[in-house]
């Protein structure tokens, strides 16, 4: 489904590298964790994959379902199907949780030649998923993440990703700021999106999440490229002896 | 649940072919007095409309004003000299002489403008709750629902008509809020205008349904001059809509309204107001020229006039609803979204003046900025010595989209008494890119993306327009932003 090779990637602005040189590949139905110290450029791998402008390709090529990904604007991606859960949910002032969240959905659906939902249809919808990850309507008639807590912010974003169905979904450190109880309902509802068709890619920096959902395959990410990887096992490694281990491994 | 989202997002994908899609020109016969400006040209009007000698002399005396008077400049905005003497100030579409009783007998080709305009004329507008007089190029023309407000003692007419049926309440208000000298354009107003709308509620009359204007300038080189006077008798209610649009043309065209409402004592007034006439091309070409005077008095105790705007056309707007709180506890608001994208300047916002004892007021001003586009939010807030414990709460906010545009804030702030309070607010911020990203990853494009981040900013202004304004109001700040993002 996804085929990194040989990424490189620099901030536009300061021209400096920080993708150096990423091969990753993931296949369909599997759950692939991304670990690695802070400034080691998971989020930027993530920001590459969605699209975000501010960085510049130097090497390397991505492809997404054998086509050249990175020739898509970021919302020609999300209609195709990936989908990034933000580390930072971004505030949007006066617009309708709903609003927007409807808006997506039928932005998404009209690329697969869905026909748009009706406000019954969409609402019974949102009323499943709602339930699923155990979150409160109010949160939907207020502004787009303004004043959500860093929890329901996280809980919003996987809300969205269980309404829009993508292919390939990408989570920047969904577990931070979750409490244990809601952990266990996000993760849930991470589980209900786990097919055949989909892949999950997570990033996240505690092996905790990963007892909740399982992945197929581990990585290690630090100074721009991918300097390990292995199974569940790995995640384990790591909590128990740190980053030190990579001295020998990088 | 409101498909407001979703309408936006459809006017941005219908108007990516054609930005202006009302920029259509309809050949209709005009009846036109000849180019200049002397009083001869205000005698023909005024016999055109077989006025009486009272209004011909209120008309020359403003004349006579007007002549004394300098174009104001002080103004943010960059403006082309007017050619006063090469503009057309009286066109009416050509038609029998006596008006028209039923839709049947309207001109074809004006109901085809209407149509294409969206302007609500036929029986579904009933159940819409909408009683239109529209106003094509100068002249009333068709005036529906006056029956079943005739019955509620509610006058909702042509000013031309007001003038033969009511003339002693035209007479006994007319000039009254924006007397004839007031300023250059409201004097060139008084001294040309060719028609509007009157309207009269009885006290403690109710008005059961949206009272709607739709403007639409057309016959070539003419001026519009609309005239609008508002009356709302002790304790009554009204809301009143205006909308316009024009088509597209090159030449710039002036217009100069006036409106003036009234509210007695205890009475209300809404006035909801859409602006898209034709904003000129990329390159700044065309586009009207728009010096509106529009102010309100609360004449009586525990009154209301409440201002509702969304100005997203014109080449330049030059516009300032204001209020005058003269009664005791009486109550002055002004709500106004601005959009300005490519050459456009809009110098806009309001005076508060409060006279009158606890008299209230609220300005919420939101100013968006795209392209070249020039806002500036001008306001002034006026507490004199009487009005013991009034407030005034200021809320301006400008929005910037991309980096060669600008928005001004010039608040002038003035306290005669000490029990007064005036709070001011004012933000600027910019649509940041990760706003952008965020919406474009959840799968909308970038217009669309940017469409709901203004509509958001503007929210609290968009929430006090009646509901089928609203979606109109949202489909035209997604369609004046067109372009704005590369
Ligand atoms: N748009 C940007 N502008 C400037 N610097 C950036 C930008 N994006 C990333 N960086 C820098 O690139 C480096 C990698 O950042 P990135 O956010 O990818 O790290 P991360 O691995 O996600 O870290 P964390 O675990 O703390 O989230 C950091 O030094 C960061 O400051
Ligand atoms: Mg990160």
């Amino acid at each position: 489904m996804l085929e990194i090779r040989n990424l490189h990637a620099r901030i536009e602005e300061d021209g400096r590298e920080i993708l150096k040189g990423i091969d990753l590949s993931v296949k369909a139905g599997e759950v692939h964790a991304i670990m690695g110290p802070n400034g080691s450029g998971k989020s930027t791998l993530a920001s590459v994959l969605a699209g975000r402008p501010g960085y510049e390709i130097t090497e390397g090529s991505v492809t997404y379902q054998d086509r050249d990904l990175l020739g898509l604007a970021a919302d020609e991606r999300a209609r195709e199907g990936i989908f990034l859960a933000f580390q930072y949910p971004v505030e949007i002032p006066g617009v309708n949780n709903m609003y927007f969240l409807r808006a997506a959905l039928n932005a998404v659906r009209k690329q697969r030649g869905d026909k748009d939902l009706d406000a019954g249809q969409f609402l019974k919808a949102v009323r499943a998923k709602l339930k699923l990850l155990d979150i409160g309507e109010d949160l939907l008639q207020r502004a787009v993440n303004v004043g959500f807590s860093g929890g329901e912010k996280k809980r919003n974003e996987i809300f969205q990703m269980a309404m829009l169905e993508p292919k390939l979904a990408i989570l920047d450190e969904t577990d931070s700021g979750l409490d244990i109880d809601a952990l266990r309902v996000v993760s849930n509802g991470v589980n209900r999106l786990r097919s055949p068709e989909r892949a999950i890619v997570m990033i996240t920096h505690y092996q905790r999440l990963l007892d909740y959902i399982e992945p197929d395959h581990v990585h290690v990410l630090s100074g721009g490229k991918i300097v390990l990887s292995g199974d569940k096992n790995l995640a384990t490694e790591l909590e128990k002896h740190g980053y030190a281990m990579l001295g020998d491994a990088a | 649940m409101s498909g407001a989202t979703a309408e936006t997002l459809d006017a941005v994908q219908s108007a990516s072919g054609d930005s202006y899609k009302y920029g259509f020109f309809t050949d209709i016969e005009a009846e036109t007095a000849p180019p200049g400006l002397n009083e001869d040209t205000i005698r023909f009007i005024s016999a055109k409309k077989e006025e009486p000698q009272w209004l011909l002399d209120w008309r020359l005396e403003a004349y006579r004003v007007w002549l004394k008077m300098a174009e104001p400049h002080w103004a943010k905005l960059k403006v082309a000299p007017i050619d006063y003497q090469g503009a057309t100030y009286y066109s009416a579409p050509k038609q029998d002489k006596d008006r028209p009783k039923s839709l049947d007998e309207i001109d074809p080709e004006l109901l085809k403008t209407y149509e294409k305009l969206g302007i609500p004329l036929r029986e579904r507008e009933a159940l819409a709750g909408i009683a239109v007089d529209a106003v094509f190029d100068s002249v009333s023309v068709a005036t529906t629902f006056k029956g079943k407000l005739g019955e509620m003692g509610i006058i909702f007419c042509s000013f031309g008509e007001a003038v033969r049926e009511h003339p002693e309440l035209v007479r006994k208000y007319l000039g009254t809020v924006v007397p004839q000298g007031d300023n250059f354009f409201a004097a060139l107003n008084s001294a040309v205008f060719s028609d509007g709308s009157f309207v009269y509620v009885p006290e403690g009359v109710r008005c059961p349904m949206e009272l709607s204007t739709y403007f639409r300038i057309n016959a070539a080189n003419t001026g519009q001059f609309e005239r609008t006077l508002l009356i709302a008798d002790k304790g009554a209610y009204v809301s009143y809509l205006e909308g316009c649009t024009a088509p597209q043309r090159d030449e710039n065209q002036l217009h100069a309204a006036v409106v003036e409402l009234v509210a007695l004592e205890g009475a209300q007034i809404k006035y909801s107001t859409v602006q898209n006439w034709y904003p000129g091309d990329a390159e700044g070409r065309g586009g009207i020229y728009n010096f509106v005077t529009k102010r309100g008095i609360c004449k009586g105790d525990n009154s209301k006039i409440s201002w509702t705007q969304v100005e997203t056309g014109s080449a330049i707007t030059w516009k300032y609803p204001s209020c005058i709180l003269e009664g005791d506890n009486s109550v002055g608001e002004f709500y106004s979204v601005a959009i300005t994208n490519n050459l456009q300047q809009a110098d806009t916002g309001t005076k508060m003046i409060h006279i009158g004892k606890n008299t209230r007021s609220t300005i919420i001003s939101k100013g968006i900025s795209a392209g070249r586009g020039q806002n500036t939010y001008r306001g002034l807030v006026r507490m004199l010595p009487k009005a013991k414990n009034s407030r005034n709460f200021t809320q301006c906010d400008s929005l910037l989209v991309g980096d060669k545009c600008g928005a001004h804030t010039v608040p002038y702030v003035e306290i005669r008494n000490p029990s007064a309070r005036a709070e001011h607010e004012a933000t600027t911020s910019k649509v940041s890119d990760d706003q952008m990203f965020y919406c474009q990853q959840r799968g909308l494009s970038k217009e669309d993306a940017l469409a709901l981040i203004v509509n958001g900013f503007c929210k609290e202004v968009l929430k006090e327009l009646p509901m089928e304004f609203a979606v109109e109001a949202q489909k035209l700040l997604a369609v004046s932003l067109e372009g704005s993002v590369g």
